[in-house]
């Protein structure tokens, strides 16, 4: 009984992070189709932001929860009004821009900070189910992901900016003629989804270990599962993420994590081909 | 610029690619050699991708998997045989066949864009780490040993076809492989210029309208997936020959986007531009490595945003539309002076065939 | 430039059958006054960097030390090195750049086993000393090599028993899905049975796994006495953090051949890295005046030097044996180096005495058992001379001078 308890929060836990992670990258590519190459450097960066803040001497919360998604939302600011709004609708161009990107933060950040960076200790203690111990933590981030997609789902469906937001992404030529400044909302939204991903390198910070090159280990998984999970961002994410994440949880636990994870690439690929449009596309069509 | 132009203008490079083939040893030293060697074997993997999404639209984030497949096939069978010649063989065939079924798979399931890219993305993936957990005694076959991350040491290098004791020494081995990018180089000329090549490139313009008017676009995909992936597997035999080594790296997610940024440095929809950005990044890439006071990953990220803001089009397609401008400003000052003979309008040739 | 490219020497090809490629000699006469050419290979950027980057600091300690000193044979040394950029292929082409373009005397170089194996055929090929200067699995025999970082019989077959006898007598081991993690698993398979131990379960993991959740929630499972851990890499210290996060730590005890070696004590919270039991063959805690003066030396001409490890101080031990074995040579000649180091060299250096087996052309050196408290190593006990005997088992170039291969040393035998 404990056991099966341990085993879900564990597949429950993997669902989690895996949509935390991946949710800023379907912002960005579900709403704006660049593939952002660069979103494991920007998970690397809020680990960063919240380490150093952390470190600094504010409060552990604030530098996840607060400093993380500023910072890492004012650079993808920066980064879109320098970089990615000239490449919008160039689909390979902004894949070339953001590679390029990703190996310039990662080369930044080591001569700055140096090849290890100093973590910041776990908080929350652990519990017992049964025989078993795990942490307050996984808890937490289970809570943080619940929170995000409720966060992301009500700016996108009830806010007005969602609304504007939706609206250009359909069709932005008649969203521009209605009088809105498709550049401007482009801009906000790949701000948001920067910010979100560097809340999720924030949150992973404490449980992860900190190097320049640890976005690399997430990039691919999260691209993976934005296309399986296909144009709606919430409940495409979602799905896929917790599809992909109890995957490959069950195959580590079952098996080795070798297997694990080739378990999780095999079903990736057999969704795409049973589901082209990704799992929203067939199931959740017109949902956010 | 008009077709004869153009094909005259392609035959002229051809000669002079032979001619710098032929006369490379005599100039370079063997450092260089070897390094040039390398470079057009990555250039092969270049134009098989180059050729496969450029003239058939197939975009393939894992052609890696092929030249690693064709590398991993020529290392094995050469270590079993002792003998070159039927690894090469090996090399072709083996990622034909993946291509053939992975084509069979994604193709006939009308899978396209971006979720293409993805398969193939994670089938790399997927042998990456398949191929990394081979190490130990049980992962052998016939006498090869796969070696998991270690990979294969050692492995033999080419020799004349089916005399094994005729090992190739370094110049004939780049004879060998610029001699195979050329010989590529054409067949894909060729190809293109022949009626297979001409339907791709309406597949690859509007699979609908291909559609309509009888050709059944996931046949003619597949068949330049497989032929991309043929090249790409010799690509892989001619990359262990120059190094003598193979390991799952050869697999990696760096490599495979590695060979993207080439082709959209060196220009999509051209054959030369994909090999123009190989043997460019590739030698600034080992030109970095050289210098010591900055991060590497900092000066090439750097190159390729600068590129990509300056130079959207990739070098080559830049370069054709400038010597385009000219030719049309020639021929414009022609036309004034009463010369006759309009321009030749370029409207009845398929976008991107030259 | 007209180099002897065209000189193949055809009669050398059947001592480098196993290569099957042909040998091409690129040595010639150098003037007395043209400095000694070292080349050094090691990853600067990307994800190895953190091993790399305080490896370079040794190299370059050791070189101006040794030019201070008078250079050797009168000559100064200059050094030339790459970075590889944690990227196989550039390990290839720097090898051939050093070997056919800089033309040097001897290459200290490659990080991770796989870079190994990918440029020693091509120093083996163009006849260049060759030395790899870090701990790894063990068993290559190759007479143009020299191994002198520690092996696993060197390591593990004092850790083990060790952590037993602080804990008990079951087992989880815990290893990164390559060949060190796979091998070193054995090495602790077997000497957990060889000291009436049990093993119950062998984990391994694909070095870009950042979430343990299920491995944790395994381990409870399966309640050993012991974690034996050979995980590796920035990704893998997850691991650790969990394990502290879980409220695990202090329940079970850690013992690990990899933990420590890139920095790891000082960049985990105290808490995660307190009394994980390592045996390596150096720290910077030693406190011989060997030691002493190292670190000093080295925080001294780079003070952000981040932990200096195994790793830093058998590079540097490594161009010392090579310098020795030069002065004993009295000439640049690789066979004449070989067979000078091949004598028994021994140079005292920040770990102590090291000494050159000219058998296997691994190093007999002392191991340091410690334990993390307060993120320092705490040295609990020391093994002089320990053999590389892993190595022993399978390779003797005495006897077999030809021998040129990685063995997978048979354990279980």
């Amino acid at each position: 009984m404990d056991l099966a308890a341990i085993v879900a929060l564990n597949v429950v836990n993997g669902a989690a992070s895996l949509f935390l992670l991946c949710l800023g990258l379907a912002i960005i590519f579900g709403m704006m189709r660049i593939i952002n190459l660069a979103h494991g450097e920007f998970v690397m960066l809020g680990a960063y932001a919240a380490v150093i803040a952390a470190n600094a001497g504010i409060n552990i919360w604030i530098s996840m929860l607060v400093v993380a998604p500023l910072v890492v939302g004012l650079f993808g600011l920066v980064v879109e009004r320098c970089l990615v709004r000239f490449l919008y609708g160039r689909l390979v161009d902004s894949m070339l821009a953001t590679w390029g990107l990703s190996l310039l933060i990662i080369g930044l950040t080591t001569t700055i900070f140096g090849n290890t960076m100093q973590g910041v200790p776990t908080p929350l203690g652990g519990f017992a189910i049964g025989n078993y111990r795990t942490s307050w933590y996984t808890l937490f981030l289970l809570a943080v992901a619940l929170g995000m997609m409720a966060i992301v789902y009500a700016v996108l469906r009830y806010t007005r900016f969602g609304l504007i937001a939706r609206a250009v992404m359909q069709n932005p030529d008649m969203a521009a003629v209605l009088g809105v400044n498709p550049a401007h909302i482009y801009m906000a939204t790949f701000s948001l989804g920067a910010a979100v991903t560097g809340l999720a390198g924030g949150v992973l910070a404490p449980v992860s270990g900190i190097t320049p090159v640890m976005g690399s280990a997430y990039v691919a998984k999260a691209f993976i599962t934005v296309v399986g999970g296909g144009a709606a961002i919430i409940s495409g994410t979602l799905s896929a993420s917790g599809l992909f994440g109890f995957i490959n949880q069950l195959g580590a636990y079952f098996t080795t994590p070798v297997y694990g994870e080739v378990i999780l690439f095999l079903s990736a690929i057999v969704l795409i081909r049973i589901l082209p449009q990704g799992i929203s596309g067939r199931f959740f069509k017109g949902t956010v | 610029m008009s077709d004869t132009v153009k094909l005259s203008a392609q035959i002229a490079a051809v000669l002079v690619a032979c001619i710098v083939v032929a006369v490379m040893p005599l100039y370079a030293d063997l450092f260089q050699l070897m390094q040039f060697t390398l470079f057009a074997s990555m250039a092969v993997l270049a134009l098989s991708l180059g050729f496969i999404w450029g003239f058939g639209g197939i975009l393939c984030f894992g052609q890696t998997a092929f030249f690693g497949l064709g590398a991993y096939a020529y290392a094995v069978a050469a270590i079993n045989y002792g003998d070159s010649t039927p690894a090469i063989l090996c090399a072709v065939i083996v990622p034909a066949l993946f291509a053939l079924a992975l084509g069979y798979f994604v193709f006939y399931g009308r899978i396209s864009d971006v979720y293409l890219g993805v398969i193939t993305l994670t089938v790399t993936l997927i042998l990456f780490n398949v191929f990394n957990s081979t190490a130990g005694d049980e992962y052998t076959i016939g006498t090869a040993r796969l070696g998991g991350f270690n990979g294969m040491p050692a492995v033999p290098t080419f020799n004349m076809p089916f005399d094994p004791t005729a090992i190739l020494y370094p110049e004939d081995s780049w004879y060998v492989t610029g001699g195979a990018l050329i010989a590529i180089y054409v067949g894909l000329r060729l190809l293109l210029r022949s009626r297979f090549g001409r339907v791709a490139i309406a597949v690859r313009e509007n699979e609908t309208r291909a559609a309509l008017l009888g050709y059944d676009p996931r046949v003619v995909k597949l068949w330049v997936f497989v032929l991309g992936g043929a090249i790409a597997g010799m690509g892989g035999a001619l990359y262990v020959n120059w190094g003598a080594f193979v390991g799952p790296t050869i697999f990696a997610l760096s490599l495979s986007a590695e060979i993207i940024i080439w082709i959209c440095i060196g220009g999509l929809g051209t054959l030369i531009g994909p090999i123009v950005g190989c043997f460019l990044i590739q030698y600034l890439v080992s030109q970095i490595g050289s210098q010591q006071s900055f991060n590497s990953n900092l000066v090439l990220g750097a190159i390729l945003i600068v590129f990509v803001l300056l130079l959207p089009q990739g070098l080559v397609p830049t370069l054709r539309n400038l010597v385009a401008a000219g030719w049309y400003r020639v021929s414009e000052r022609r036309r004034e002076t009463g010369h006759g003979q309009s321009r030749q309008m370029t409207a009845g040739q398929p976008v991107g065939a030259e | 430039m007209p180099i002897s490219r065209r000189k193949f020497i055809k009669t050398s090809l059947s001592a480098t059958a196993a290569l099957a490629s042909p040998a091409i000699s690129t040595r010639y006469a150098f003037g007395s006054d043209d400095p000694i050419k070292v080349g050094s290979l090691l990853d600067q950027s990307g994800a190895i960097a953190s091993s790399g980057v305080t490896m370079v600091t040794a190299m370059e300690q050791g070189v101006a030390e040794i030019n201070e000193a008078g250079g050797l044979l009168g000559r100064p040394l200059q050094l030339i090195q790459y970075d590889t950029q944690s990227n196989i292929q550039l390990y290839s082409q720097y090898a051939q750049q050093l070997a056919l373009k800089d033309r040097v005397d001897v290459v200290h170089g490659g990080i991770t086993s796989a870079s190994r194996e990918a440029i020693r055929p091509t120093f083996d090929r163009f006849q260049v000393l060759y030395f790899y200067n870090v701990l790894y699995e063990g068993g290559v025999c190759d007479r143009n090599t020299f191994c002198t970082g520690t092996t696993p019989a060197q390591t593990v077959e004092k850790l083990v028993p060790y952590a037993m006898k602080n804990s008990g007598k079951k087992a989880y081991i815990l290893a990164a899905d390559y060949n060190y993690g796979q091998i070193t698993a054995k090495w602790m398979t077997k000497y957990m049975q060889d000291n009436g131990g049990e093993v119950l379960s062998v984990d391994f993991f694909p070095l870009d796994v950042t979430n343990f959740g299920p491995t944790i929630s395994k381990i409870q499972a399966a309640k050993p006495d012991l974690i034996l851990s050979a995980l590796v890499g920035g990704n893998h210290v997850s691991f650790y953090r969990q394990w502290e996060s879980a409220g695990m730590k202090g329940q079970i005890p850690i013992a690990s051949t990899t933990f420590g070696l890139v920095n790891e004590p000082s960049t985990v919270d105290a808490s995660v890295s307190a009394d994980i039991y390592g045996c390596y063959g150096y720290y910077e805690e030693l406190d011989t005046p060997e030691s002493q003066a190292f670190v000093q030396k080295l925080k001294k001409r780079w003070p952000d030097i981040p932990y200096i490890s195994e790793l830093t101080a058998a590079n540097y031990e490594g161009l010392f044996l090579w310098a020795e074995g030069v002065k004993k040579a009295g000439s640049l000649d690789r066979m004449a180096v070989i067979e000078a180091l091949e004598s028994g060299i021994t140079y005292k250096g920040p770990s102590g005495d090291v000494t050159l087996d000219g058998v296997t052309h691994h190093t007999t050196r002392n191991a340091y058992l410690a334990q993390v408290k307060d993120r320092k190593w705490n040295v609990l006990e020391t093994f002089k001379a320990v053999q590389p005997s892993d190595t022993a088992m399978v390779c003797n170039l005495k006897d077999n001078p030809r021998d040129n291969q990685q063995y997978v040393i048979d354990i279980d035998s």
